[in-house]
């Protein structure tokens, strides 16, 4: 359960923001998850449940998936990421970290491993709201 | 849009008293080697130690370490498996076999996921393999592990502790405490390493032979902690407080 240990680092981050932003309590926090990490939103959205603090009680998780985008560096083309196209093992590299992508993956027009990885990569925070 | 990763690095890293990036302004001075026996030396001691190989691009204390058949598990993030006495991690669990291409920001990306998902238990040392040079990893781990410390491989040679040289006032320019340097494969009587490193004022912590029998002891961690390399780290480590 690597969503475990990224939902700690939501939880964590919110309140470092929270506390910041001198909310009382948070209502709502917008999450963006990346394909290429394979994260399970069943998963995420459960051990935020399980992990949100005393001033998060009704906050609402809003988790929301990304399409990953790649582009060549060599040749220019633009191409999205598949998960079916890839072997379980590689798949599951790629979900702990997504980087080890350019160890499995080549570009589809001159079989580059050189590409970037231009959106959809792995979890981000939004935003988060609340009252003070 | 924040990145939630990098405020829970320091929360992974806060049971783990001492953390020493072994590194080199230059390649091929042996760092793996090197780092690899000081967290051996360390284990072997008694201290509770990990290694943590982020030369990401050209890993090799996987090797070293003899560390085939094994991976971390999955429990609410990754708990590194334990080889020889040592907590250990590698991006080679994740690239296998195949080439890691990475350019700087993927690095640093891959840094920062492997610091924040790594469920390190409560340790005395965590030994850190650098890539070579003053790159991403250590603007990286200056940035995100507040109590790190440095230890430094050069080799004889003029055109590795040019590069050293750089790296050691870097990190003194940022004060980041730096252990001292090790003069590594030393094979002719010369001080000369030790005084340059004076001039610095850093601590000169020892110079390692060269020992062209360390090759069989590759994959051999019995074989390894009884090279003179070895024996020497020992010694560098007990007259330094580690």
């Amino acid at each position: 359960m690597h969503e475990w240990a990224l939902a700690e680092a939501v939880i964590a981050t919110a309140s470092e923001i929270a506390n910041k932003e001198k909310l009382k309590k948070v209502t709502e926090i917008n999450i963006k998850v990346g394909e290429l990490q394979q994260i399970e939103k069943e998963i995420l959205q459960f051990a935020l449940s399980q992990l949100k603090p005393a001033n998060f009680t009704n906050t609402k998780f809003y988790i929301t998936k990304a399409k990953t985008t790649l582009q060549c560096r060599n040749c220019g083309k633009t191409w999205l990421f598949e998960k079916k196209k890839l072997e379980e093992t590689t798949a599951e590299a790629i979900h702990f970290v997504p980087e080890v992508a350019h160890s499995y993956i080549k570009c589809p027009k001159c079989g580059s491993p050189d590409f970037e990885i231009t959106k959809g990569r792995g979890i981000w925070l939004e935003n988060i709201k609340g009252t003070k | 849009m924040v990145d939630p990763r990098t405020t829970i690095i320091n929360q992974r890293l806060k049971k783990i008293r001492r953390i020493i990036a072994v590194s080199s302004g230059k390649g091929g001075v042996g760092k793996s080697l090197v780092a690899t026996t000081l967290a051996l030396t360390l284990a072997h001691k008694g201290y509770k130690t990990g290694l943590f190989d982020i030369d990401f691009t050209s890993p090799s204390t996987h090797v070293i370490l003899g560390a085939e058949n094994t991976k971390p598990i999955e429990e609410k993030g990754l708990v590194p498996p334990t080889i020889n006495g040592l907590e250990y991690m590698s991006l080679i669990y994740f690239t296998r076999d195949q080439a890691a291409p990475l350019r700087g920001e993927d690095t640093s990306n891959a840094l920062i996921e492997l610091l924040s998902v790594t469920r390190w238990s409560e340790l005395d040392f965590l030994v850190i393999d650098m890539p070579p040079g003053i790159g991403d990893a250590v603007l990286d781990l200056i940035r995100f592990v507040k109590s790190i410390e440095f230890i430094i491989i050069t080799t004889s040679s003029q055109l590795a502790f040019e590069t050293v040289k750089k790296l050691a006032i870097l990190l003194r320019e940022l004060k980041i405490p730096v252990i001292g340097i090790i003069e590594n494969m030393k094979m002719n009587p010369s001080d000369n390493i030790k005084k340059e490193t004076e001039k610095l004022d850093i601590p000169f912590l020892g110079a390692i032979p060269y020992d062209s029998s360390v090759e069989e002891a590759i994959g051999n961690v019995q074989k390894l902690l009884d090279t003179a390399i070895a024996q020497k780290i020992k010694e560098i480590t007990s007259n330094n407080g580690l």
